[in-house]
């Protein structure tokens, strides 16, 4: 894999979507999605959505992820994984207590 | 026999760039080694910062009310000027990978120096906002006082902001320091496009605490703003 130098150009575009991302979720806050759409949930889930994608152009652009290789983007996503399989079993214990009738 | 082996090394590769280590074949492997191991010592971080996360996500769905009440007395300007200034930080950042790897020596300083001021900043900010909780008694403990409708809900909010903000600052401070350590080969200019892997896996963390700060500020700060 041959050096691979990321230009100021692509930076500084980054840089400003990731801008653009921060004034977006400020707006999503302050706007009530839930009440136009019927979904309460919604703010939350469009602040996240946001912060996911900023996220994702700082590990492809900045990280240099995109042009790495393919060792890279399986660690990054084993541990995403592995963390993703760590959370969800933490919350479906605390998600189904009291499901059961007579069991905390 | 360290030396004989250097001096055996070097007598296979005679040209060979200073910066080669000799358990390395090729300047490219090395940085590819220096690289993944960075990565993977990113991933213990998201193992790190995410039990902090997990617990969060866990109380703010039992207690959401409580959570929004509390995330209410975070001021959202200085949250997202501080931002900003990460997300600029990373932007200098990343331009002193560039300036590295194209031997420009005074850029690299240059933006080296700007990614330090900026992380400095965000901690001037920062220190501001702690100031602000110490003074309105909204820091856990003894003395803690919160005239809203969830007092308890309220202090173990505050205990999560300080646990994640304090361990995202103390990752800061010591990227801060990292940085000034890096100013030195910089300044001597030993960075060029065949050796740079210190300014590159460098930016990998900085980059790294960019994105935690990504996530800390929507789910600290803006949780039921409307």
């Amino acid at each position: 894999m041959s050096l691979h130098v990321v230009t100021p150009k692509t930076y500084v575009w980054i840089f400003l979507a990731l801008m653009v991302g921060t004034a977006l979720t400020v707006a999503a806050a302050f706007v009530d999605l839930g009440a136009a759409t019927g979904f309460s949930a919604l703010n939350d889930i469009v602040m996240l959505a946001i912060a996911v994608t900023k996220a994702v152009l700082v590990v492809l652009f900045f990280m240099h992820v995109k042009y790495s290789g393919r060792l890279t983007a399986l660690t990054i996503v084993s541990a995403l994984v592995f963390f993703a399989l760590l959370a969800g079993g933490v919350l479906v214990d605390y998600l189904s207590r009291g499901m059961v009738p007579g069991h905390m | 026999m360290p030396d004989g082996h250097a001096t055996a090394a070097a007598a296979a590769h005679p040209h060979h760039h200073p910066a080669l280590q000799h358990h390395f074949d090729t300047l490219e492997q090395q940085k590819e080694a220096s690289s993944f191991g960075m990565w993977v010592f990113l991933v213990t971080e998201i193992m790190f910062f995410g039990g902090l996360f997990c617990a969060y996500l866990i109380y703010r769905g039992m207690r959401y009310e409580g959570f929004a009440e509390a995330s209410h007395e975070l001021d959202v300007v200085l949250g997202t000027v501080n931002t900003a200034v990460l997300i600029g930080s990373s932007l200098t950042m990343a331009m002193a990978v560039w300036a590295a790897q194209t031997g420009r020596r005074k850029a690299t300083v240059g933006f080296l120096l700007a990614t330090g001021a900026l992380g400095l900043t965000f901690l001037g900010i920062k220190l501001v906002e702690y100031a602000e909780k110490f003074h309105h008694h909204h820091v856990p403990g003894e003395s803690f006082h919160w005239a809203g409708r969830f007092p308890d809900v309220a202090e173990q909010f505050y205990s999560l902001y300080f646990a994640m903000t304090g361990l995202h600052a103390i990752h800061m401070i010591l990227g801060i320091a990292v940085l000034i350590w890096l100013l030195v080969p910089a300044w001597r200019g030993r960075f060029d496009a065949a050796y740079h892997n210190p300014v590159e896996i460098f930016g990998l963390y900085w980059h790294f605490v960019d994105i935690v700060w990504i996530f800390l500020f929507p789910l600290l700060y803006l949780i039921g703003r409307h």
